[in-house]
C-alpha cells in the first residue's frame, strides 16, 4: 500500500521495572488501512498501544501518530485518536446519550451539535432506541458498540480497538467486525485492531503484525506472510496456520 | 483548561444524587438543626429580664446544646464529611476502567483530580453554608434577635475557616484513594489518620511534654511554661487543634486565651463576666491568620503529593 502512513513507529521500546514488555518494534499503518494487531496474552500489544496514545512513555525509540510525536504532543494525539479499551470503562450510571456527551465535552464538543452528533452515532451502531437505559443494563455486545458510538462522537481518522470481540457471542461478533470494517470504509478511518479471533481477522483486515514476547515477528499482508511461513498461495492458508507457526517458532 | 468544568459538572452531579452524600447531609442537619434549637431556647430562658449581652448571636453556634456545640461538632465530625466525599475518588475509576478512558480523552492529567478536587470543595461549601443559613434562620425565630454586622462577618470568617478545614480531609482522602488500589483500604487509612490526630495527638502531646520537661514541681513557673509550650506545640501538629484555635477566637470574642471549647460549661459560657471586654474582630482576625496560614499550608502540601504520585503512576497498572 502506498498510502502515507498515519501510524509509524521505531524501534519502539518499554521497560517496566528491567523486564521488557516492548522490545524495538517498528511498523507503520497507512491511511484507511485496518491493521491486525495479533499475539498471545501480555505480548505487549496494549502497552505499545499506550505508547502510541501517550499515556505511557517509551524507554527509547520514536513513536508518530498522523505525524505527531505522542510523547511531546499527548493532548493534540489524544484528541485525534479514539481508543476502545479492553474493559471499555464506562461508568454504569449514566445512559448512553449522558456517557457520549460527556465525552464530547471533554473533547470540546457541546450544544446542538453534539447532540446531532450523539443521535446519529447512536443510530450508526444500532442503539438509537437503548439510549435511555443505564448502561449497568447494557450486554457486552451493546457496551463494545457503544465504544464505536464514542470514537463517532470523537469523529476519530484513527481507532485503536484493544479486543473488541472479548467475550461476545458469534453474532454480536460479526456484528461488531461488520461495523469496524464499515466504518473503516465509509470515513476511511485508519484502524489498529487488536484480536484472538484469527478468522475474523483474516476476513477484514489488510495486513496484520504479529506480536510475541515484546517483540514483532512478523508483519506485511497474509498473503505474503503465508508464502514465505507456509510456502504456499492465496486462498490456500488460514490464519490461524501462519498464526501458530511463528508462535511455535517464538 | 476546559475539561476541568465538565469533570466539575460531572462530580458535582454524581454527589448530588449519590446516597451517601444524601445520608451524611441529612445527618448533619439534623444534629445541627436540633443543637441550634436547644441552644436557642436555652439563651432565651437565660436572657429573660437581662439587658442583651454583645454578640449573643453567635453563642447559638458556640453554646452547647444536648451534648456539644455547633462548634464542636464540625471540628469533630467535619473531617468525616471530607472524608466521606474523597475515599475513593481516584480508585474507584480505576477500578472500573473508567480512569484509562478519562485520560485516553484530549485533557491534561491533572485536570481530573483538580476537577474532582474543587467539585468536594464545592460540595462541602455547599453543605456548611446552607446548615449554618439555616441554623441562623432558625435563632431568629426562636430568640428573636437579629445578628449584627460583626456577627455577620465573623460567621463568614468562621465558615471561610470551616470550608478550608474539611477541604484538608478531603485532600487527604483523596491522596489516599490514589495510593491504595482498594477502596476500603484507602477508607480505613483515612479513618485512622482521623482518629489518630482527633484522639491521640493532644493525649500524646501532654506525653511527650512530661517527658521532655521533666517532673516540674508547680512553684518552678518557667518550667511549667515550658512545658505548656511543648504540649502546645505538639498539639499543633493536628489540623483539628489548628482548627479550633482558628475559629474560636472569630466565633467566641469573649474568650481571651485559646482554651479548649471541651472544657467550658454551658453556665461558664453564659457567664456574664465573660461579656465584659470582647475582642475586637480585627485583633481577633490577626489571632487567627496563623492558624489559618498552616492550615491552608498542610491542604497544598497534601494536594501537592496526591498530585506528584498521580503524574507518576503508570497508566499501565490502573
Amino acid at each position: 500500500m502506498n498510502t502515507p502512513a498515519i501510524i509509524e513507529t521505531h524501534e519502539l521500546t518499554k521497560k517496566y521495572n528491567g523486564s521488557v514488555a516492548v522490545d524495538h518494534i517498528s511498523f507503520s499503518v497507512g491511511e484507511g488501512e485496518i491493521f491486525g494487531f495479533l499475539g498471545p496474552n501480555g505480548a505487549g500489544k496494549t502497552t505499545t498501544l499506550l505508547m502510541l496514545l501517550g499515556l505511557t512513555e517509551p524507554t527509547s525509540g520514536t513513536a508518530r501518530v498522523m505525524g505527531l510525536d505522542p510523547v511531546r504532543d499527548p493532548i493534540k494525539v489524544k484528541s485525534k485518536i479514539g481508543y476502545l479499551q479492553e474493559n471499555m470503562g464506562f461508568y454504569p450510571d449514566l445512559n448512553a446519550v449522558q456517557m457520549l456527551r460527556f465525552i464530547g465535552e471533554l473533547n470540546g464538543l457541546s450544544g446542538s451539535r453534539a447532540e446531532e452528533r450523539i443521535r446519529s452515532a447512536l443510530e450508526a451502531v444500532g442503539l438509537a432506541s437503548e439510549a435511555e437505559k443505564k448502561i449497568r443494563a447494557y450486554s457486552r455486545g451493546m457496551r463494545q458498540r457503544l465504544g464505536l458510538a464514542e470514537l463517532l462522537i470523537k469523529d476519530s481518522r484513527v481507532a485503536f480497538l484493544d479486543e473488541p470481540t472479548l467475550g461476545l457471542d458469534p453474532d454480536a461478533t460479526n456484528r461488531m467486525m461488520d461495523l469496524i470494517e464499515q466504518l473503516s470504509r465509509e470515513r476511511k478511518m485508519t484502524v489498529l485492531l487488536s484480536s484472538h479471533l484469527l478468522n475474523q481477522v483474516q476476513k477484514i483486515c489488510h495486513r496484520v503484525g504479529i506480536m510475541i514476547k515484546g517483540r514483532m515477528v512478523a508483519q506485511g499482508p497474509m498473503d505474503r506472510l503465508a508464502k514465505e511461513k507456509l510456502g504456499i498461495g492465496p486462498e490456500q492458508y488460514t490464519l490461524e496456520e501462519i498464526y501458530m507457526k511463528y508462535f511455535q517458532e517464538a | 483548561m476546559q475539561g476541568i468544568k465538565v469533570i466539575f459538572r460531572k462530580e458535582l452531579a454524581d454527589h448530588f444524587s449519590s446516597y451517601r452524600f444524601i445520608i451524611i447531609f441529612a445527618l448533619i442537619a439534623m444534629v445541627s438543626l436540633i443543637t441550634a434549637y436547644m441552644v436557642g431556647l436555652n439563651i432565651r430562658q437565660q436572657l429573660e429580664g437581662v439587658a442583651k449581652p454583645r454578640f449573643i448571636f453567635l453563642m447559638l453556634f458556640t453554646a452547647p446544646g444536648a451534648m456539644f456545640s455547633l462548634v464542636q461538632f464540625v471540628a469533630f465530625f467535619g473531617p468525616l464529611v471530607g472524608l466521606i466525599l474523597g475515599f475513593d475518588t481516584i480508585n474507584r475509576e480505576r477500578n472500573e476502567g473508567t480512569l484509562s478512558k478519562l485520560l485516553a480523552q484530549p485533557i491534561y492529567r491533572d485536570v481530573v483530580i483538580n476537577g474532582k478536587f474543587l467539585a468536594g470543595v464545592a460540595m462541602i461549601s455547599i453543605m456548611l453554608v446552607s446548615i449554618v443559613l439555616v441554623i441562623t434562620g432558625l435563632g431568629l425565630l426562636v430568640m428573636g434577635i437579629v445578628p449584627g454586622l460583626e456577627e455577620i462577618w465573623r460567621i463568614l470568617i468562621y465558615l471561610v475557616i470551616s470550608i478550608i478545614y474539611i477541604s484538608f480531609w478531603l485532600g487527604v482522602a483523596i491522596l489516599f484513594s490514589i495510593i491504595f488500589r482498594s477502596t476500603a483500604t484507602s477508607a480505613l487509612a483515612a479513618l485512622a489518620v482521623w482518629i489518630f490526630f482527633s484522639f491521640f495527638v493532644s493525649i500524646g502531646a501532654s506525653i511527650l511534654g512530661n517527658a521532655l520537661a521533666g517532673d516540674t514541681p508547680q512553684s518552678d513557673t518557667a518550667a511549667v511554661v515550658r512545658q505548656a509550650r511543648i504540649v502546645k506545640a505538639v498539639q499543633l501538629t493536628s489540623p483539628m487543634k489548628l482548627y479550633t484555635d482558628a475559629t474560636a477566637t472569630i466565633i467566641d470574642p469573649m474568650r481571651k486565651s485559646t482554651r479548649s471549647i471541651v472544657s467550658m460549661g454551658p453556665m461558664e459560657n453564659l457567664s456574664m463576666a465573660r461579656f465584659s471586654g470582647p475582642l475586637p474582630l480585627s485583633q481577633s482576625i490577626l489571632i487567627v491568620i496563623p492558624y489559618l496560614i498552616s492550615l491552608v499550608a498542610i491542604t497544598i502540601i497534601c494536594f501537592a503529593v496526591s498530585y506528584m504520585v498521580f503524574m507518576r503512576q503508570e497508566i499501565r497498572s490502573m
